[in-house]
């Protein structure tokens, strides 16, 4: 069951175009990715998925209502953790989770106990004393102590230690173990292909892929090393190889992932010495769409 | 000590850049409102007569507590009236331009992570506050010579050279002096929020002392920077020694401030902090609990300056009645037509003062909403099951309850104190309702904020630009014979004045439906925007 929708999102900021017809989907129980280069749009779309900001085209149900008009009744089952978390210098870190989880309605006290033990967040410490990821961390106990059906999180690793990282991957995979949604937005890969059934890549604007993991496996490229009896010729005129490095007779490449089986045999018949392969990742999808943005501004830049 | 202000010159000069808007208004308001107001004075009050008359009505208790202790008043030239009438607030002005300046590129910004940044890059451990307090220093310097220049520019006899420099100099040092006080709390307190709070309860405790000292005990005016910047007899004796001293005693301070900082951690301040509580006490659950939770400490500060405001004008009630008793002249003066008595005239102006400056905190309050919204922090209550409407009332209702506690206790004040200093007492309903009647002027700018934080955020300063229009009109505007359609549009004038007249329903229900008018729209707005990152 679909329980985000978003339709031909677009937000103008005066003439600036932030987001151009962003269509996006989130089903139940499913953690969805949202992943794109720092300015892509991001924070912005989820701004508006949660009314905070109004679509200048185009519309977002979640829950099946209006992500603008019925904004409060969406909330009620919505928990946020937002990419920069600002909070109340002399409000305590304690204080703070209980006013967002009792704004929110439903309150878990022995969930919230249970969180900041698992966060090791020091919860009578005053926010101004906090650090970039301690305040992340009350955002997200927070969020995860209240019994949402979905889970928006912006970027909400970006200053927690590779410890809690694991605890926040353990936290998302509870809640999707429990049935509930997930949207992700972050420019950790690694985490993205951890955790997430489905993802959508944002550049510019844009959404320039979107598709389950398996799908946009499809569209990555193998990584292969290789060295053969007999130099192999011609590899640099293959179509679907990329980036061709020797060194020291041993070859290192990309395959387009289609194209894998062609390449195999190919390089067999030049005898294989060695053969090791790095399976696809999002990383290089990811590269792939962002240096084609750079491409795009050099372009710029020369015609200019 | 090369070491500790190394950077300081590129900090100053990204001071200047961050500022370059912000200062060079301030410094030509001044200084242009200062010129305008010794050119209108030397217009209106161009014989002696007239001039000595207008002495008669300023020599009362209640003018010397409110504009000091005047000098020169039997031979009262423009120049003595221009330093007993405007020298006084005009450093105040100063005072309050220099505590903001100070508090925000101190220990604002370090509370902010800012200052972090710019001690990571080879600079000197106290070069920020270097940089801060010669920009200080030097926008003081700069108004100082202005305002000196531009007084004697206008050609006005009794104003020399060597009074209007004083002039200049008695602004300037005041304001420095306040700068360095500011540099202090900085250190002491560890937000920005203590900083500015305690620098101004210096101001007003200095205001107070003076008032108390200036009607009777002098030693108390001597305890009271504001007391020794007076003292100088500006364009009447000219004397140097209390602005030298004042400066050499900034001097000192600002050394004092130097080596607090250089002995404290980054981030820290030196006044002890509480440690925190686990969990949030129900009040705090909800909008409202929130803001009220943060602006605590500021509503309970101003609570108390409101009171004692109230009151030391109400201290002064009865050596203002004995003496009206004994002035027949000036009981013919000002008291030509009507039966009420002087009292009660002077009374009714305060009122008005009362009134603007209870605005203040009211719309210190609503303004937060502004603040928070700047800081990225209503998302947090947006994303739940806050409606904008609740957010906004909730900010609405907290200034209204501001506003009625404060024009309240100012007139709770006035009425105390002015009752154990009278032979016959005030009557408490009287002078309470002649407060009250004033709300929905209070009301209107509130309104107005309401309607800038619906409709176009970024104005959010309207609110205080027309609070400053309505105490300038209605401090200066009978002084200087401002044409009726400027004080028209203040709010305050059109309030009657219960103690010498009748309610008048009319102007009030109007203010009530423009109240009305302002907020609904603004309400409407606010629903229809996007939330500011
Ligand atoms: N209020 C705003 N006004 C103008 N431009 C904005 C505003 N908010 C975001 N932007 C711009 O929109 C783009 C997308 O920003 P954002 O959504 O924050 O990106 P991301 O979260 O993916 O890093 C950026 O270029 C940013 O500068
Ligand atoms: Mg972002």
């Amino acid at each position: 069951m679909t329980i985000l929708k978003a339709n031909n999102v677009t937000k103008y900021f005066g003439k600036f175009t932030a987001l151009d017809g962003i269509d996006m989907q989130v089903n139940e129980g499913e953690v969805f990715g949202f992943i794109g280069p720092n300015g892509a749009g991001k924070s912005t779309t989820i701004r508006i998925l949660l009314g905070i900001l109004k679509a200048s085209e185009g519309s977002v149900k979640i829950f099946g209502k209006d992500a603008w008009k019925d904004a409060v009744a969406i909330h009620e089952r919505i928990a946020y953790v937002p990419g920069d978390v600002n909070l109340w210098a002399n409000l305590t870190g304690g204080e703070v989770i209980d006013l967002f989880t009792k704004l929110r309605g439903k309150v878990d006290k022995g969930r919230r106990e249970k969180l900041i033990e698992r966060f090791e967040l020091d919860p009578t410490k005053k926010c101004r004393t906090y650090s970039k990821g301690n305040r992340q961390k009350v955002a997200l106990v927070a969020a995860f102590a209240s019994k949402a059906d979905l889970y928006i999180l912006d970027e909400p690793t970006s200053g927690l230690d590779p410890l809690m990282e694991r605890v926040f991957q353990e936290c998302v995979l509870e809640a999707k173990d429990a049935g509930k949604s997930v949207l992700l937005s972050s420019h950790i890969l690694s985490e993205v292909e951890r955790l997430c059934d489905r993802v959508g890549i944002i550049r510019q604007g844009k959404i320039i892929e979107t598709g389950s993991m398996a799908e946009l496996r499809h569209l990555t490229r193998t990584n292969l090393i290789v060295q053969t009896k007999q130099p192999m010729s011609g590899l640099g005129q293959m179509a679907g190889v990329h980036d061709v490095e020797e060194k020291e007779g041993v070859l290192s490449f990309q395959v387009d992932s289609e194209k894998l089986d062609e390449m195999i045999r190919y390089i067999s018949s030049f005898g294989i010495l060695k053969l090791e392969s790095a399976p696809p990742n999002l990383e290089d999808l990811f590269m792939r769409h962002y240096e084609g943005s750079r491409v795009d501004t050099e372009g710029g830049n020369h015609n200019a | 000590m090369r070491s500790t202000r190394k950077g300081t010159a590129i900090l100053l000069r990204f001071l200047v850049k961050r500022d370059r808007v912000r200062i060079p208004v301030f410094v030509l308001a001044l200084v242009l409102i200062t010129c305008m107001t010794a050119m209108a004075l030397s217009n209106l009050y161009s014989t002696s007569e007239s001039r000595q008359i207008m002495a008669e009505t300023m020599v009362n208790p209640a003018m010397t507590a409110m504009l000091g202790k005047g000098y020169g008043l039997d031979n009262y030239t423009i120049g003595a009236m221009m330093a007993h009438q405007m020298l006084l607030f005009t450093a105040i002005a100063m005072t309050i331009m220099n505590i903001l300046l100070v508090a925000r590129h101190t220990r604002a910004d370090e509370e902010e992570g800012r200052i972090e940044l710019i001690r990571s890059l080879p600079t000197g451990r106290l070069a920020n506050l270097y940089a801060t307090l010669t920009l200080a220093g030097f926008t003081n310097l700069f108004i100082g010579i202005l305002t000196g220049l531009g007084l004697f520019s206008l050609g006005i006899e009794s104003i020399n050279l060597e009074g209007s420099l004083l002039y200049g100099t008695a602004i300037g040092v005041t304001g420095f002096f306040f700068a360095t006080i500011t540099a202090i709390f900085a250190q002491l307190s560890e937000n920005a929020r203590g900083t500015i709070g305690f620098s101004f309860t210096v101001l007003g405790v200095s205001y107070l002392l003076r008032a108390i000292g200036d009607i009777g005990n002098e030693a108390m005016s001597m305890a009271s920077p504001l007391g020794w910047i007076l003292s100088s007899e500006v364009l009447v004796t000219n004397k140097w020694w209390p602005i030298i001293i004042t400066f050499i005693v900034s001097l000192l301070i600002m050394i004092t401030a130097c080596v607090l900082y250089s002995r404290r951690d980054l981030g820290a301040g030196l006044l002890p902090t509480r440690p925190g509580k686990r969990t949030a006490s129900a009040s705090l659950l909800s909008p409202f609990g929130l803001s009220l939770r943060l602006q605590r400490t500021g509503l309970i500060s101003w609570a108390i300056g409101m009171f004692l405001l109230g009151a030391s004008y109400g201290s002064v009630l009865g050596d203002l009645d004995s003496f009206f008793v004994e002035n027949d002249m000036f009981q013919q003066l000002l008291n030509p037509e009507n039966g009420h008595s002087l009292t009660e005239q002077f009374l009714t102006m305060i009122m008005s003062i009362l009134a603007m400056i209870s605005s203040i905190p009211a719309l210190m309050s609503v303004n937060k909403l502004i603040a928070e919204e700047k800081k990225g922090r209503i998302d947090h209550l947006l994303s739940k099951k806050v409606s904008r409407n609740r957010l906004l009332g909730s900010a609405f209702l907290l200034s209204i309850i501001t506003s009625l506690i404060m024009v309240s206790l100012t007139a709770i004040g006035l009425w105390t104190a002015g009752n154990m200093s009278m032979e016959n007492g005030l009557d408490l309903w009287n002078v309470y309702s002649a407060a009250l009647v004033y709300l929905p002027a209070v009301w209107l700018v509130i309104g107005l904020v309401i309607l800038v934080i619906g409709i176009f955020p970024r104005a959010s300063i309207v609110g205080w630009i027309y609070l400053m229009y309505s105490f300038i009109v209605v401090y200066l505007g009978n002084l200087l014979e401002f044409p009726k359609w400027l004080s028209g549009i203040s709010p305050y004038g059109h309030i009657p004045e219960l103690l010498i007249e009748e309610m008048r329903y009319l102007p009030v229900s109007i203010l009530f439906l423009l109240v009305i008018l302002f907020v609904i729209t603004g309400f409407i707005g606010y629903n229809k925007r996007d939330i500011q990152a």
